[in-house]
């Protein structure tokens, strides 16, 4: 990855003009090159990572395997695509291993997200097995440690 | 009846100022949620590689003493190292050793060449343990001050003019500590000039090499006449983000280094067993981890220069190691009274230039080993402090 995406990817509110410092090069070939990444989707948007656990303690996330029977035309497309329609979906993947689909969803809480899994995912006819995982403790997201404060461990001496 | 140690004690030691970073770090660690912009070593964890080599030696229970030049195979790699750096051929059996830290390497290569009566040059603004060493073997230290104008270089006039028949020895500490000032090829070709027809060393510290961040390192021991009488200290400190391992290395003639080698064995003995084995994965297969680390900390160099340009302070472009030395002169304050108001004010922690030398006066040492947003909060601050300096 570029060095440019790489300072996104960590802290997307850098300005153009910071970027440009910190990549020895011009604001306006910064817009431009953000620009380009944006119109080829390279970059497909910007978001917080959030501790979800502080911002609603109360909500839950989980990863859900599916298997699934790929259809005539469109193989694993279609289902994928309708599953990432639902709003609670926070992601979907196809897999290698054990499993065709990783689903990851967001919900209320584990009440809300069993029904989903029963009555949406299961309910989907090429589905044919799901397992649920529920996420008992976020420690890194996005390349971000987010269980604790990143800490210092070198001492303020220094000979 | 109490000794009077002061009175008993050896009087270079009794009289040897502790070292200014520290005595400034005393007055921080007072200030309760400081944030220090003052650490000398890397942010980096030692890349997992090197630490589990480690690890995997002690499984094997490979903790016994090595050859005191350290293990044959450690000494082999590093002359590739030098020969793939800087263009320089040394005999790992003869020429190389394995020392803990720079830091010893420089004690015993100061040791070995300086003895009672005989002068060491010192550039300055530059880390503090020359001046003490030499003074402890006797030598007295001469001072040259770099200059901003000089792009903190040692010039071949001041070299020049430093020189007395008493003058054994030049140490030269490029990448600089704390200025971030190098030497290229074409500014250390007019010292070796005024060297090569002398009898004086050059210890070459080099322990910064790999943070160079333009162009490439450039060692005096390359250039011709100079191998002879150069002694070339370098480490994994920095590089390789492994500073609590204590493993540096140094390079020299035979003639010198034989001499350092009975100083190493008699107070060392051998080098730390588990960080020699970590050392060779560090130089065999993690060289490509110190580019990306490099990479990393040339965009918070820009980001950290051009930041205190915008607060008005005057900052020299580094083009290498991790430190900036912005002139704080126009805030009208000395370099301590600055870091000592601005700890308090704004805890913030900087080491002032003062540290490092006379010559480091109205400068402060600022260190961007540090996460970005570390550095964009520290910027914040500084710049709050001037605000209400005004």
């Amino acid at each position: 990855m570029n060095d440019l995406l790489e300072l996104l990817k960590t802290n997307a509110r850098l300005s153009d003009r910071e970027l440009a410092v910190l990549l020895g090069k011009q604001e306006q070939e910064i817009k431009e090159s953000i620009a380009k990444l944006e119109s080829d989707g390279v970059i497909k948007g910007y978001s917080a990572i959030i501790d979800e656990a502080k911002a609603d303690p109360n909500s839950v996330k989980a990863l859900i395997e599916l298997k699934v029977t790929p259809q005539s035309q469109s193989g694993y497309d279609e289902i994928a695509c309708e599953i990432a329609d639902y709003e609670q979906v926070e992601g979907v993947m196809l897999m290698s291993g054990g499993y065709d689909v990783l689903v990851s969803v967001k919900g209320r809480n584990i009440r809300e997200i069993s029904q989903f899994v029963s009555a949406r995912l299961a309910a989907i006819d090429a589905v044919t097995s799901t397992v649920t995982h529920f996420q008992l403790k976020a420690y890194k997201d996005n390349g971000i440690i987010i269980h604790e404060e990143d800490h210092d461990e070198r001492g303020l001496i220094s000979p | 009846m109490s000794m009077d140690y002061d009175k008993l004690l050896n009087p270079v030691a009794v009289n040897m100022k502790p070292s200014g970073i520290r005595k400034f770090f005393d007055i921080a660690e007072q200030v309760e949620g400081v944030i220090s912009l003052g650490v000398g070593e890397p942010d980096f964890k030692t890349p997992w590689k090197i630490r589990e080599t480690a690890i995997d030696s002690l499984h094997k229970g490979r903790t016994c003493y090595t050859a005191n030049a350290g293990m044959l195979t450690l000494r082999k790699h590093i002359a590739d190292y030098f020969e793939s750096t800087i263009g320089v051929s040394y005999d790992p059996v003869h020429e190389l050793l394995v020392s803990v830290g720079g830091s010893e390497a420089i004690d015993i290569a100061v040791r070995s060449i300086i003895s009672a009566g005989d002068e060491a040059l010192v550039i300055e603004p530059s880390f503090v343990c020359y001046t003490p060493i030499v003074e402890m073997a006797g030598g007295k230290a001469v001072p040259i001050a770099t200059k901003v104008e000089d792009e903190f270089r040692l010039t071949a006039e001041q070299l020049k003019a430093a020189i007395t028949p008493k003058t054994k020895l030049l140490i030269l500490p490029f990448p600089n500590n704390p200025t971030g000032a190098v030497m290229r090829k074409e500014d250390l070709e007019p010292i070796a000039e005024v060297l090569r027809d002398t009898d004086i060393f050059v210890l070459s510290d080099e322990i910064y090499s790999e943070l160079t961040y333009s162009g490439k390192h450039c060692s005096i021991a390359s250039l011709d006449g100079m191998k002879e009488r150069t002694v070339v200290i370098n480490g994994f400190s920095k590089s390789f983000a492994m500073t609590g391992w204590r493993l540096g290395f140094a390079a020299a003639p035979e003639g010198i280094l034989k001499n350092m080698l009975k100083l190493h064995q008699y107070c060392i003995m051998s080098s730390p067993t588990t960080s020699q084995y970590a050392a060779v994965t560090a130089l065999s297969e993690c060289r490509g981890d110190i580019e990306k680390m490099k990479n990393e900390y040339n965009m918070r160099r820009r980001y950290v220069v051009d930041g205190f340009n915008r607060l008005g302070l005057d900052c020299f472009t580094p083009q290498g190691a991790f430190y900036v030395f912005p002139c704080i002169s126009s805030t009208g304050l000395s370099s301590e009274e600055f870091c000592e108001r601005l700890v308090y004010s704004k805890k913030v922690a900087v080491v002032p230039g003062s540290a490092f030398g006379e010559s480091g006066e109205g400068f402060i040492r600022v260190s961007y080993a540090y996460s970005l947003a570390h550095l964009k909060e520290a910027l914040y601050r500084i710049g709050e402090f001037l605000e209400e300096l005004k």
